[in-house]
């Protein structure tokens, strides 16, 4: 039964997508009727004009071009012409380092905020007033402070993927059972070997959960702040073909963000699942 | 003193209360027990007996007073004294075998693998989980891991195992065969035991001694009533027994009104020399003889 209704779904999913694609494909196909022109002046409108053809490509430009990317992911031919998989790779790299740097200050100061209620306290004010601020806000100050592009945009990501993790790791050590604490209590477990065997696993559930929310933002986010900071990165990208007018890479540029978004996910929902346990 | 493995000298609990006052759970407490007896506390829910068993396992302080353990004051939490937990409180992540493993290797943390799955085993056998070591405990019925709390609370050979009723969120059957086990383990090691109960028959079958607590705020421990039931009762004919009556009922009688009216009856009441009863004597039947009934009347015009 569970085989079959998967079955039936994924039938729906091809239907709804053939249906977006043919409709696509018919939208695109002839917009406005042909004007005759001089062969000069038509030169320089191009085939929106000369041809009737949309400006929007149609589903099989960008098929063909999207072929044309994926055999070639990584050429380079200079600054502004490089393949999408370096593009993305770009991307991705920042992305993994501001996420990791976030990770390493997010979760341990999570933990002191979970077992403290001095320093949550403390901290508190601080978290509320930074936290609901705009990361992209941040990136003239870190342009400013730290003078390259390229860091920068890490810092964004940084800024922006720390709060949901500090706040889940805070919550998820808080909580913990008080029972689990006491009888690590009356085992005498000290605080460290307490931290990693008792609190960690409590807590990681809920940590993980809040890495997979960051990671999902810091995806979000480094499209705008690429396309802030120029020069690399899919983000960057999307701008440059926009600047070119090529909405077939623009179209392509979108879906893969959106694959590499769901891949990102995916894999932090696998790690989710793994530290998960039964009631 | 000497004699006395546990002692709970003047022991005191307040929190701070409304208006700057303090709330006095209890206060001035005396409460010992011997090497390998078996004591149960019963009173009603909020007298402090909860906190009494915290303050024992060093969960929790007292605000005045101190308790001894073998000799020496206790600071904190130890290894001498293994808790079991109402709600069982087993790591869900972990399984049987290393649920109790942890236990071992916070005792003795210089054992390699083999010895601390050798020793966890032995506890796991105890109990009567053979063969479920790999099982988390979201696979085991309540019974099943109220055993694995067991097992833990034994492994590291605690001088005394408190149990904070360990077997109210279980069902009848259950909890008479984790009785069954608790007192056979008892009686098998010598092992000096606190249990706090809401369930008289509970304490009736697993308890030497029985203290009796007031109602809170303020609670006192009233009385200490000894166990007149022979060491060897069994579970089933517990009721049997000629003493067994004289015995719930006068602890049914404590909790139903002397419990209320205890510190107004007794204003004279050491709370340093706490007054043992062992009720045995057969006590003066409280039933009346049931009265002749009348006929019935209107039986009568129908004949």
């Amino acid at each position: 039964m569970a085989a079959s209704l998967r079955l039936r779904a994924a039938i729906v999913s091809i239907v709804l997508f053939a249906v977006f694609i043919g409709i696509w494909h018919i939208a695109t196909r002839q917009t406005t009727a042909v004007v005759a022109m001089s062969p000069e002046y038509a030169k320089l409108m191009g085939v929106t004009a000369t041809q009737g053809k949309s400006a929007m490509p149609g589903p099989l430009d960008v098929g063909a071009k999207l072929w044309e990317h994926i055999k070639r992911p990584f050429y380079d031919n200079g600054p502004n012409d490089k393949g999408l998989g370096i593009q993305l790779g770009y991307s991705i790299a920042r992305v993994g380092l501001g996420y990791l740097i976030a990770v390493l200050v997010a979760i341990p100061l999570g933990f002191m905020i979970g077992m403290s209620p001095l320093i949550s306290k403390a901290l508190d004010p601080f978290i509320q007033v930074l936290k609901p601020i705009s990361p992209l806000a941040w990136m003239p100050l870190a342009l400013y402070t730290i003078k390259d592009s390229s860091i920068s945009a890490i810092f964004v990501i940084f800024i922006c993927s720390v709060w949901p993790m500090l706040l889940n790791t805070a919550f998820g050590v808080a909580s913990v059972r008080k029972d689990w604490i006491n009888v690590a209590r009356t085992l005498e477990v000290g605080t460290i070997r307490r931290a990693f065997t008792v609190i960690l696993p409590a807590a990681a559930p809920t940590i993980l959960t809040g890495m997979r929310i960051s990671i999902g933002i810091a995806w979000l986010v480094i499209v705008a702040a690429e396309m802030l900071v120029g020069g690399t990165g899919i983000g960057y990208f999307v701008w440059n073909e926009w600047n070119n007018l090529s909405i077939t890479n623009v179209i392509i540029a979108i879906l893969l963000i959106g694959v590499v978004g769901m891949l990102l996910d995916q894999i932090l929902a696998r790690f989710t699942r793994m530290v998960t346990f039964p009631e | 003193m000497t004699d006395k493995f546990i002692s709970i000298e003047g022991i005191a609990k307040r929190y701070p209360g409304a208006n700057g006052g303090t709330t006095t759970v209890f206060e001035n407490f005396w409460l010992s027990m011997n090497r390998g007896e078996f004591g149960c506390v019963i009173g009603h829910s909020g007298c402090g007996k909860t906190t009494v068993l915290n303050i024992l396992a060093g969960l929790d302080e007292p605000s005045e007073g101190t308790v001894i353990v073998d000799g020496q004051g206790i600071e904190g939490t130890s290894l001498d004294r293994a808790v079991i937990f109402q709600g069982h409180a087993l790591f869900p992540w972990r399984t049987v075998l290393g649920n109790v493993a942890y236990a071992v290797t916070s005792k003795w943390r210089k054992w390699d693998r083999a010895r601390v799955k050798a020793h966890a085993q032995k506890f796991i056998d105890l109990v009567g989980l053979t063969g479920s070591e790999h099982k988390r405990p979201s696979e085991l019925s309540g019974g099943m891991k109220q055993r694995v709390g067991i097992a833990r609370a034994l492994s590291i050979t605690p001088k005394i195992m408190l149990m904070d009723e360990p077997f109210s969120a279980l069902d009848a059957l259950t909890r008479g065969t984790l009785q069954d086990e608790v007192r056979r383990i008892c009686l098998e090691t010598g092992q000096t035991a606190f249990m706090i109960t809401h369930d008289v028959d509970e304490a009736i079958y697993l308890a030497d001694k029985i203290f009796l607590m007031t109602n809170g705020p303020g609670a006192v421990l009233a009385e200490i009533v000894e166990n007149p039931l022979p060491k060897d009762r069994g579970r089933i004919d517990l009721h049997r027994h000629p003493y067994y009556y004289a015995l719930r009922n006068h602890i049914v009688d404590f909790l139903v009104s002397r419990s209320k009216t205890f510190a107004a009856e007794n204003p004279g009441h050491d709370p340093r020399n706490v007054p043992v009863v062992r009720p045995g004597l057969v006590e003066p039947a409280i039933v009346a003889p049931p009265r002749a009934v009348d006929s019935n009347p209107s039986q009568a015009i129908a004949r």
